[in-house]
């Protein structure tokens, strides 16, 4: 079997062998369903609320997306006016990682108290979260020039927008797909944690919403559907963002090279 | 068979190509220990269609003077001259100047055309004039046919060819080579060489050419200037009195050996000036 199907094949083998356990176990010490329901439990609660799940999947995905979207478009920008001026960057740097490091929870309160608008406040709290690993990253990468292609660049007299443009930014892509790929997960826990800081009170009513009100009412089949959609919400995120990765760097970064044999 | 005045066998009447007075380079201040004096001050002829070469242990400041020979770094005292004026004239028409790296210095993220095409895209070359003559720099140095691969999918020889060729698209009139055969296996390198004085034949071109190999630089050479090191400095010229083209014959000949074995005793003479 070649490296492709088994790179599908072994973790879907995996999860199938962990979904017989839980199945097995939750039947054999017959835990009731309000404590741990078992698969198929979660399987029919996910068909049957399909409805309300789906449009708090909508509105959580909404919050995620658009905060993605703000953090790679203002995070890039402020990677490119670092490597413009050293100045710029000692002096904001800092405080970008002053940001990433105080937990969004924290802040998240004030954010919600200070924006009127709910799903404003919930963008904000999930681009704060998710617009670090953009910046670092990106600025790393349009600094990580090759010298001699800079030193050609130099000697060929290329304005600073050619050098920015036909040397910085493609020397950047991998390191700025790597932030993108972090940055993916971060902005769905953002969101995540920041529906959960606007509370059942919130106007909103995304997944961390659904998780919060069966929580309350033992609804334990359907918390765990809501868990389930936000999970495979990040990880179809996640391969997004592989896709993307492999499209702009794929035949020359040895990053999207298969293994040769 | 040698001289010890630099450029001493030039007509006096021609302009030279490349002129230095009295250049040297100094790092850090002369009073502290931290300080290194990286060549003492020399004088330099490089006179039109000729093939200099700059052979010496490491240390010896042979990359520091091709490098200000390219505008790269600037000397801390003395007076460099192309063509007779200053640097800002290099670039126009008949005075071309064009710096091969150590490594073939490609952009792994551009096929291998667009890689030759770079200079004349920063120049603002129209699209269909770029393409042309980049196709025709491959054509020369025989990559025909690779324009559409990257850099990774070719051999290490092939991706300095590129780099030759990006080189030769811009139609240079000097060109600075800073040991650019020096990570390639020996078959490859003898085989650039040749291919190298071919090139430059047919170009009319003037190439400065730094090296380690003492074959490479007999082989190639109208002159070799033998360096030493602490302080970098030119300790002797050996003109190599060959008549172009060269081949694998003259690699094979009396003369050849004699050089070498000149130049071994010069360079041994350089190390043992400069103890590592």
């Amino acid at each position: 079997m070649n490296i492709r199907a088994m790179k599908i094949f072994l973790p879907v083998a995996i999860g199938l062998v962990i979904l017989l356990v839980w199945h097995w176990l939750v039947a054999a010490y017959e835990v009731p369903r309000y404590i741990v329901p078992g698969p198929l439990d979660v399987a029919q609660t996910l068909v049957k609320d399909w409805d309300l799940l789906w449009g708090s999947l909508l509105i959580t995905l909404r919050v995620t997306v658009a905060a993605l979207l703000i953090s790679v478009i203002a995070g890039s920008l402020i990677a490119f006016l670092f490597v413009q001026s050293r100045w710029l960057e000692m002096s904001l740097f800092p405080y970008a990682v002053l940001l990433q490091v105080t937990p969004i929870v924290a802040i998240a309160p004030l954010v919600i108290i200070w924006v009127n608008d709910a799903s404003i406040a919930l963008v904000m709290c999930a681009t704060i979260v998710a617009i670090f690993p953009v910046i670092s990253n990106t600025t790393l990468g349009l600094r990580s020039v090759d010298a001699g292609l800079l030193e050609l660049f130099r000697m060929n007299k290329a304005t600073r927008m050619q050098t920015l443009v036909r040397l910085r930014i493609p020397s950047a892509l991998p390191y700025f797909f790597g932030g993108l790929r972090i940055a993916s997960g971060l902005a769905l826990i953002g969101a995540v944690v920041a529906e959960f800081v606007a509370g059942t009170g919130g106007s909103g009513a995304g997944l961390a919403y659904q998780i919060l009100q069966s929580g309350l009412q033992l609804n334990v089949p359907r918390l765990f559907a809501a868990l389930f959609l936000i999970t495979l919400t990040g990880v179809l995120l996640f391969l997004a963002m592989v896709g993307l990765s492999q499209l702009a760097l794929r035949g020359w970064h040895e990053s999207e090279l298969l293994p040769e044999h | 068979m040698s001289t010890d005045q630099p450029g001493g066998h030039l007509p006096p009447t021609s302009v030279p190509v490349f002129q230095a007075r009295g250049v040297g380079k100094q790092f850090g201040d002369p009073r502290k220990k931290t300080g290194m004096r990286a060549l003492a001050p020399l004088d330099l002829k490089v006179g039109k269609g000729e093939l200099v070469t700059l052979l010496g242990p490491s240390g010896c400041g042979k990359s520091t003077l091709l490098r200000m020979m390219a505008g790269l770094a600037v000397p801390s005292e003395g007076d460099l001259q192309w063509w007779g004026g200053g640097f800002d004239a290099v670039g126009q028409s008949g005075r071309r100047l064009v710096f091969v790296f150590q490594n073939p210095t490609l952009m792994p993220w551009a096929r291998v055309l667009p890689n030759v095409r770079l200079p004349l895209d920063l120049a603002g070359a129209s699209r269909g004039e770029a393409d042309a003559a980049a196709e025709r720099a491959l054509d020369q140095v025989g990559l025909k046919g690779f324009e559409q691969h990257y850099p990774r999918e070719i051999s290490g020889g092939m991706q300095m060819r590129v780099s030759i060729a990006r080189a030769l698209v811009t139609q240079p009139d000097l060109l600075l080579m800073d040991e650019p055969f020096g990570a390639l296996d020996e078959i490859t390198r003898n085989k650039l060489d040749g291919e190298l004085l071919e090139w430059s034949r047919v170009r009319g071109l003037t190439i400065v050419f730094v090296t380690h190999s003492i074959y490479e630089a007999v082989f190639l050479s109208k002159r070799v200037l033998v360096m030493s090191a602490r302080p970098g400095r030119i300790l002797r010229e050996v003109v190599i009195d060959e008549p172009y083209p060269r081949d694998d014959a003259f690699r094979g000949s009396q003369r050849f050996a004699a050089y070498c074995r000149e130049l071994f005793g010069l360079l041994a003479e350089a190390s043992s000036a400069t103890r590592p």
